[in-house]
């Protein structure tokens, strides 16, 4: 199989990889370097739990090839450790099986810092890039709700 | 490889071109293989001779990395001769319907098993209480309806996957995203031979599972690829397309239901014919068919009930459980004919349901008596319900021209038709520092049932839950075996277990304090990690003082390392009668009311979730946020089952619909507002009295949406999924 090696900035570490130019970005991190956050859900950008975050803003990791995240900057569900968002979910009980959460938690992560001021519409629009089968819905936006309100 | 075809003869497989590809170890096909199925050994764990689903596995191969694999399957030929393909379960039983099975009569299967030979019938299951015709004699007003609801699925976000390993002693590792592990190391013993203590199989936190992990298929597959490739560790993980099509989904069902009642509104006689879409194999269908029958008049008394529920075989894929387990379909049917009678009767639909609610003294469709501990309070529910719905309001209040608000309700029981063998147990070890470790096979599928074993561990042994650490992890091996983490039965089964394993640690605890502290066990009692003297608290030991044993000062050691066990299995229940169904099915029925009010659009027939409403006899909450939120996330599942989801299948029986792009679970901005109240009638026998919870919310929504949306548009709605185009269906079909 043809390829070659890449470079990588992940959760603040650098990674020397071997790739193939059609391996997902996705299929590269959760491979390659043990951050197993982001989730295979349906490798076609429907359900959004492969979200990661690429220099601030959430990407559908199984939507972008690894090539095109060479040199970025890559945060993982474990890049976000200890944040306040992530203790929300806790909080709130914002998640069942936890199967979606890494998704939700990147991309709230990202609501907050680049729309502290979301409204209900953003948020919805926002938020509807991702599929949680087991809760309602009512505890991620508790969740959500209770860091926006801290950063307002 | 999956099949291209519904229904079709497998005329030649060739792999001779795959197998060259580098980096392949091994193509497996059906040839030789053992039958399998849970109760019924109808399914070859890969097809062979023919194929009966789209989406069938004709085909794995087993290759270095998934990218080979991908290239070798597409050189891998099959040769199909397609077949005619049955599409529904009513299609299915008419004679000269083309046959999905030839060798029904002659398949290896359980006592209780019942399939009609030369049909698709895989089985039936009876059940004969009173006399119809006595009923029919005491009753004034009657109707009739037939039901169909399309097989859909369980979707969860993680889809399945198992890995698998031969080691040279012939031991299988099998490590997966299961909702039964002990099943599957039951099963594997049971297809495959393979001596029970030589199966090991390991299940990590599960990513969803709502029965749809309860069946067996992935691991099968799993150890077949690896015996194909000598042994070698072999991962399968399925595509989402595959998650769907492919791996067990959740039945449809077609229902004919018959009332007859008096004109006060007594029920007095039911008759019931249910056909359970058991899809190609019958595996988890024919125990669906008979929890459709033991439960099938809903939570109401009636004293002459006849059913038959049929397991029929259809060119779709085979289900697994899903939440409710054949309950919200048996609903969906039953809650609907009690609004057309409520309709014909002219009455109250809630007055009707509560006259009807079963009550302590009275008997189920399977002629037990139940009690306050076994049935619960469903008349209460009601009330609730009642109030919280606003019920006063009306059922339909026009807004505007356009625009209706709308309520519908309908109620509902479960049991749970676990075998009566099955069992649980737990562990506690104890830390040296006197905290606890706690093992139970529970798997965490998402439900949190792990947080409140703890919960109940703590209690029992008055410890700070901060001090018990819980293994999330199942190892066949070395944890104690709770059959299946399904049927809302964790927290009464491996909650009574835990408690058991409790106290057997704090009578070990207490035996040693009482050397050290010269006191009968009897004086003695437990709180804080503490062992003490009843009647003086501040004579005692801490935990970690004993939980290794305890020293004395020259050095003599007396105990040992605590080790508490429990397990627990159900009592009394019984198989049903073949004949008449008589007997004890389960623990308990948990009941409850719903309701949901919508705003429904008279000119495009869309329509709005307003709010959705649950109040169920939860028996005791203990845990109140958790409680909640399984509600409200059944609610909401059962609301996109009602509203959206099904399997779309062309003419050929091929399903359209394979992706979450058009199977669409509901997504975030459409959530709708949930309440969720509890009554508290205690199930006796379980911890605390706490009743199953893990379904309930869903089962009876998509009969109150049903019910909703049939006042809104002046029709019965006799189908799911409620979409505006069905709803334009019938209402075109009208004009
Ligand atoms: S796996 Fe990327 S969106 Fe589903
Ligand atoms: S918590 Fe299970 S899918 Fe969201």
């Amino acid at each position: 199989m043809t390829g070659r090696a890449a470079h990588f900035h992940i959760n603040g570490e650098e990674y020397n990889i071997y790739i193939r130019n059609a391996d997902t970005l996705l299929y590269v991190i959760r491979g390659k370097t043990g951050f197993t956050g982001a989730k295979p859900g349906c490798l076609n950008g429907d359900c959004g739990a492969c979200t990661v975050i690429v220099n601030g803003w959430p990407v559908k990791s199984c939507l972008m090839l690894a090539v095109e995240a060479e040199g970025e900057e890559i945060i993982t569900a474990e890049g976000l450790h200890g944040s306040e968002i992530q203790k929300a979910f806790v909080k709130y009980f914002a998640f069942q099986c936890g199967y979606c959460t890494p998704g939700y938690i990147m991309n709230c992560q990202t609501l907050i810092t680049q729309y502290p001021e979301a409204d209900r519409n953003k948020i919805k629009e926002w938020l509807d890039s991702n599929i949680c089968r087991c809760t309602s819905y009512e505890e991620i936006e508790q969740a959500l709700y209770s860091v926006l309100r801290q950063h307002r | 490889m999956l099949s291209k075809f519904a229904h079709a003869e497998i005329d030649s497989i060739s792999t001779d071109r795959a197998m060259k590809i580098p980096g392949v170890r091994g193509v497996l096909t059906g040839e030789g293989l053992p039958l399998t199925g849970e109760e019924m050994k109808d399914r070859p764990p890969v097809a062979w001779g023919k194929v009966r689903y789209h989406g069938e596995v004709t085909a794995v191969v087993i290759a270095d990395d998934p990218v080979t694999a991908a290239k070798a399957a597409n050189l891998v030929e099959i040769n199909y001769k397609p077949l005619p393909v049955v599409q529904t379960p009513s299609e299915a039983v008419k004679e000269n319907a083309p046959l999905v099975h030839e060798n029904t009569g002659i398949y290896e299967k359980d006592e209780g098993v019942n399939p009609i030979p030369g049909t698709n019938i895989a089985s039936h299951t009876k059940i004969r209480k009173g006399s119809i015709q006595r009923g029919r004699e005491e009753s004034e007003v009657t109707i009739e309806e037939s039901f169909f609801i399309p097989p859909s699925d369980h979707a969860a976000m993680e889809t399945r996957s198992a890995a698998a390993e031969v080691k040279p002693d012939g031991k299988v590792i099998i490590t997966t995203s299961s909702q039964a592990p002990f099943m599957v190391k039951k099963l594997m013993n049971s297809y495959f031979g393979i001596e029970l203590g030589k199966v090991v199989v390991h299940t990590p936190l599960v990513g969803g599972g709502y029965g749809g992990k309860a069946s067996v298929q992935q691991e099968i597959l799993a150890y077949l690829a690896s015996m194909k490739a000598g042994g070698r560790p072999v991962k399968i993980v399925y595509p989402r397309e595959a998650d769907l099509i492919t791996a067990p989904c959740h039945m449809g069902m077609e229902a004919t239901i018959k009332l007859w009642a008096t004109r006060d509104g007594k029920l007095k006689a039911a008759e019931i014919q249910y056909l359970v879409e058991a899809g190609a194999y019958s595996d988890k269908a024919i125990h669906l068919t008979r929890a459709a029958a033991i439960d099938c008049t809903g939570p109401y008394f009636i004293e002459n009930v006849w059913c038959d529920s049929y397991c029929v075989y259809t060119n779709h894929p085979y289900p697994a459980p899903y939440r409710g387990f054949s309950h919200s379909e048996v609903h969906f049917c039953f809650e609907r004919a009690m609004d057309i009678l409520a309709g014909k009767l002219n009455m109250d639909p809630l007055e009707l349901r509560f006259r009807n609610a079963i009550r302590p003294g009275q008997t189920t469709p399977t002629q037990y008596k139940v009690n306050r501990s076994t049935v619960g309070d469903l008349p209460e529910c009601i009330r609730r319900l009642k109030k919280l719905i606003r019920w006063e309001e009306g059922a339909v209040v026009r807004i505007n021209e356009r625009q209706l608000k709308v309520k519908g309700i309908s109620c509902l029981w479960k049991n749970s038709t676990i075998p009566p063998d099955s069992t649980s147990g737990a562990i506690i070890t104890f830390n040296e520092d006197g905290t606890a470790n706690l093992i139970s096979g529970v798997v965490e599928i998402g439900t949190g049932t792990k947080t409140v074993l703890a919960q109940i561990v703590a209690e029992t042994l008055k410890m700070d839950i901060n001090n018990i650490f819980v293994r999330m992890e199942i190892d066949t091996q070395t944890t104690p075996e709770h059959w299946k983490t399904v049927a809302s039965r964790g927290t009464l089964m491996g909650g009574r277990a835990a408690m058991a394993a409790a106290e057997d640690a704090a009578r070990q605890l207490k035996a040693i304090a009482s050397c050290v502290l010269r006191a009968r066990i009897e004086d003695l009692d437990i709180a804080d990690s503490r062992v003490f003297i009843r009647e003086e608290p501040d004579k005692g030991l801490h935990f970690k003082d004993i939980a290794y044993g305890y020293t004395f000062p020259n050095g003599n050691s007396i105990g040992g390392q605590i080790i508490g066990r429990g397990n627990y299995i159900l009592r009394n229940l019984t198989h049903i009668d073949k004949e008449t169904g008589k007997g004890k099915p389960g623990p308990e029925w948990a009941v409850g009311a719903q309701g949901v009010e919508i705003q429904f659009d008279c000119r495009d027939y869309t329509y709005k979730l307003i709010r959705a409403i649950s109040v169920l006899d939860a028996g005791k909450v203990l845990n109140w946020k958790a409680a909640r939120g399984q509600v409200t996330g059944a609610m909401s599942m059962g609301l996109a089952f009602a509203g959206r989801e099904a399997f779309i299948f062309d003419k050929e029986g091929r399903i359209m619909n394979p992706q979450l792009r058009t199977y669409r679970p509901l997504h975030f901005s459409e959530k709708t507002e949930y309440i969720v109240d509890f009554v508290e009638t205690p199930h006796v026998d379980a911890p605390f009295g706490a009743r199953g919870l893990g379904e309930q919310g869903l089962i009876s929504l998509p009969a109150a949406l049903g019910n909703a949306i049939s006042a809104a548009i002046e029709l019965q709605v006799t189908s799911l999924p409620l979409t505006p185009e069905t709803i334009w269906r019938m209402k075109e079909a009208e004009r």
